[in-house]
């Protein structure tokens, strides 16, 4: 084991056989997540059962200056989990237990290592769930929601991780215990709780989650309609939201994504439509009907060529099966796709999808596009085959013109998929070196030493600096062979 | 009139003196110790972009608050936070620095919630921006919701990004007899049903309920919860402090507790918001017993409005958070000159 050994040792001291890997057939498992086109061997994964196990993991790797990388499901789509080949990966994955579920307060406390959709599993008895809905919630936890601040398709109306987290505890990486929030509203100082969700595992490590829960909407019912041209559907979005309404889901899919996800799932989708709106509202009963009634008109009014409104929850979900299944579906057209993440103003959508239609010719790659319209992010999935090193290179520089893009029209790189090392070259186009170096102040409250997840999610100003020089030439990277995303 | 701020920012950052950032002034009696020049955001005003179809607007410090309203009322919109005035000058940025929520806080959320981005001067009078005009936006951390609340001493704000709400379509409100320990325990109930409640008030032996939402949804909805419909105006006397209760010399204090938590054992007049989860109190208690009192009942207690505030207005931190405050107003404000020992002696 080499380099690894001090550090097993020092752990051994105190966690028992089976929660430290070292060896690589038993690491190998950990080398990357979601984002495949990145591996790396973790020198050593360490899958601690308690808080004082984390605590002294910490310490250890602390005072030995070893890097740590925390890793939920390892369903993160930027990298984040990314391991680091000189130091531990610390699996929260043990961490299963639902700790508290109080109906009356509205409250669950869980492990970070809880999958997302147990949580309102365990809550439906009373009435009660838990709002954000990343589409891979089957399989994603909640430390790492909390750590991407994970959104899912009914964001406009309901939030993101941010709106529906109350508390958590943890450590920091020389293991002092940490405790920010809880069920008393806006604890006292700063809102060091915002700052926790959406760090990407850098400032600290979650042991502990406190989510809010909402009652469960009587009923939903969803319109899936279609529209024989994109723009028309990006404006009839915003004639919803500019009737005062807000959809409870609000989703987009051009012909190219409705048509894979047709043959994967069979949702009913009208594959001659241009694009298709699937648009959701929820409550009770006599405010479904009224609220579907008004979002009808305003569709139809907006040109909407076809218009179906699901008549129980099995045709709600099939109509909503498509939508989550689009991933994968695009995964069976294509030997690999790339799923871009960046956000705009939503009356900038026609604009960045002709932006997107002609890099397809100019690159020559095919582009079909998910968008949850609602809250402007938009998912353009690019399909390649990483055996082809130039398709690949093609694909890389497409996603770095779109993210651009997204950047100029007012919007961002990333809505929900976190920065990683995926998008890290992009947050030198978004931000500048003050920002930048505010970031880095930010880290170091928490992380002076800079060694929870390093390397990740904040460029370093020389990174940039290399970034822009390579830019400048062309458009053409060095080293094309090289994977960089 | 950015250049101008930056200027003196980095003059007082030279000679290390403090500056006072201030609005309209209506949240002078908030916090500690006021100190340093005054630097007044009132002339950077005016709101950047509005689009009522990206729910989103975006406007400049020195905003007065009724000026911002008055415009969203106009598309039939809303802060949806509902924030507390104080006075007729209050003003964006001074709001969001206070980072107050009013009646509706427990059922959409804090200020903070509703941050979408900011442009900050930092304390080496370099302008930052963070976050954006969009709803989803996870690059970087998350510095515009840090900075709300902060009190002005990470920086100042100079144009904040807000995200907006349609006003509802019906509006009720209902009035209820009820004992403290028989009105907390509705406001939990019904939080957990399905009813479209945007305000609780309890005080007093009555509960009061504000219902909004659909045509359709707020009558069924009051159907079921009862009581008498009040027609007199009352949730602005709550949000401003301008009803009976807030009067008086004592000090004003402000528990934010669990919403589930029982009544409190504590001398002087209690006012109830938030579905249980904030607590006025008007009491000459020792600070000490007050704030005993609320961390038993896992939450911290705020001296709001007092004469005295050498007991200090926020809850103190724990060491460890002490020692991140610090180190985060150190690479906000190198020089320690924004608001100093407003929010904590130490900051």
């Amino acid at each position: 084991m080499g380099a690894a050994l001090p550090v097993v040792r020092a752990l051994r001291e105190f966690l028992p056989a089976r929660a430290i890997l070292h060896e690589e057939e038993d690491t190998r498992p950990y080398e990357c997540d979601g984002l495949t086109a990145y591996r790396q061997l973790p020198m050593v994964v360490a899958l601690p059962e308690t808080e004082e196990q984390v605590r002294r993991i910490l310490m250890t790797c602390s005072s030995m200056k070893i890097p740590v990388v925390p890793r939920g499901a390892g369903t993160g789509l930027s990298g984040g989990a990314l391991p680091p080949g000189d130091g531990v990966l610390l699996s929260m994955a043990k961490f299963m237990r639902v700790l508290r579920i109080d109906p009356l307060a509205r409250v669950a406390v869980v492990q970070p290592g809880v999958r997302n959709a147990v949580v309102s599993e365990l809550a439906a008895p009373f009435g009660l769930y838990y709002a954000p809905d990343p589409s891979s919630q089957i399989a994603c936890t909640i430390g790492g929601n909390v750590s991407e601040n994970s959104g899912g398709v009914h964001c406009l109306k309901y939030g993101l991780t941010l709106h529906n987290v109350l508390g958590v505890r943890g450590f920091t990486i020389d293991g002092e215990p940490l405790e920010l929030g809880g069920e008393a509203p806006d604890a006292p100082g700063y809102d060091l709780l915002a700052l926790a969700v959406g760090s990407e595992g850098m400032l600290f490590v979650v042991t502990e989650v406190m989510l809010k829960l909402l009652p469960k909407p009587q009923c939903a019912r969803v319109i899936m309609a279609s529209f024989d041209d994109v723009e028309k559907a990006g404006a009839a979005v915003a004639d919803v939201i500019a009737a005062g309404i807000v959809p409870a889901g609000l989703e987009m899919m051009d012909r190219p994504a409705t048509r894979a996800v047709e043959q994967f799932v069979a949702a009913g989708y009208d594959l001659e439509a241009a694009a298709i709106l699937l648009c959701e509202s929820d409550g009770t009963p006599e405010e479904v009907d009224d609220e579907i009634a008004r979002m009808k008109e305003v569709l139809e009014r907006a040109g909407a060529t076809r218009m179906t409104v699901s008549r129980d929850e099995a045709e709600r979900l099939r109509f909503w099966s498509g939508r989550k299944a689009a991933f994968p579906a695009v995964g069976r057209i294509s030997p690999d796709y790339y799923c871009m993440d960046g956000t705009i103003p939503r009356k900038r959508l026609g604009e960045v999808l002709n932006f997107i239609a002609a890099l397809e010719k100019k690159y020559g790659l095919r582009c079909p596009n998910v968008f949850h319209a609602g809250d402007g992010n938009l998912h353009p999935l690019i399909l390649f085959d990483a055996n082809n090193a130039d398709e690949l290179h093609r694909t890389e520089l497409f996603a770095a013109e779109v993210l651009e893009k997204c950047v100029e029209v007012g919007g961002t790189i990333t809505g929900e998929h976190g920065v990683g090392v995926e998008k890290i070259n992009q947050m030198c186009v978004q931000f500048g070196a003050p920002e930048l170096e505010l970031f880095h102040g930010v880290k170091r409250a928490f992380d002076p030493q800079g060694l929870l997840n390093p390397g990740k999610a904040v460029p370093t100003l020389a990174r940039c600096a290399e970034y822009g020089r390579m830019r400048v030439h062309g458009g053409r990277l060095p080293h094309p062979e090289l994977p960089r995303f | 009139m950015i250049e101008s701020f930056a200027d003196t920012i980095r003059e007082a950052a030279a000679r290390r003196g403090a500056l006072r950032l201030r609005g309209g002034g209506t949240k002078d009696f908030y916090g500690n110790a006021l100190r340093g020049d005054i630097l007044d955001t009132r002339g950077y005003a005016g709101i950047v972009a509005y689009e009522p179809t990206e729910l989103v607007v975006t406007a400049r410090c020195g905003t007065p608050i009724s000026d911002l309203e008055a415009a969203l009322a106009k598309n039939n919109q809303m802060l949806p936070f509902e924030p507390p005035h104080f006075g007729a000058g209050a003003t964006v940025g001074g709001c969001v620095a206070a980072g107050l929520s009013g009646p509706r806080r427990a059922s959409a959320g804090a200020l903070r919630d509703f941050v979408l981005g900011l442009k900050l001067l930092d304390g080496r009078g370099q302008a930052l921006g963070f976050g954006g005009q969009v709803m989803k936006n996870v690059a970087g951390y998350d510095v515009s919701r840090l900075v709300a609340g902060s009190l002005g001493t990470l920086g100042l704000i100079a144009e904040v990004s807000l995200k907006l709400a349609p006003r509802p379509q019906a509006e009720t409100t209902l009035r209820l007899e009820a004992p403290q320990a028989r009105a907390l325990e509705l406001m939990n109930r019904w939080a957990g049903q399905p009813f479209p409640i945007s305000a609780t008030a309890w005080h007093d032996g009555e509960l009061t309920v504000r219902l909004s939402g659909s045509a359709a949804g707020v009558p069924a909805a009051a159907a079921k919860i009862g009581g008498a419909s009040l027609d007199e105006p009352f949730w602005p006397g709550i949000r401003e402090q301008r009803h009976a209760f807030f009067s008086g010399p004592e000090p004003l204090w402000r528990l934010s507790l669990p919403s589930t938590s029982p009544p409190l054992h504590l001398a002087g007049p209690q006012l109830i918001e938030w579905g249980g989860a904030l607590r006025w109190i008007k009491s000459t208690e020792s600070p000490q017993a007050i704030r005993d009192a609320a961390r038993r009942a896992k939450g911290h207690a705020t001296l709001f409005r007092a004469a005295d505030k050498a007991a200090g207005c926020f809850a103190p931190l724990e060491p460890v958070l002490e020692r991140v405050h610090r180190e985060l107003k150190a690479a906000f404000d190198p020089a320690g000159i924004f608001n100093p020992g407003r929010m904590y002696p130490e900051l």
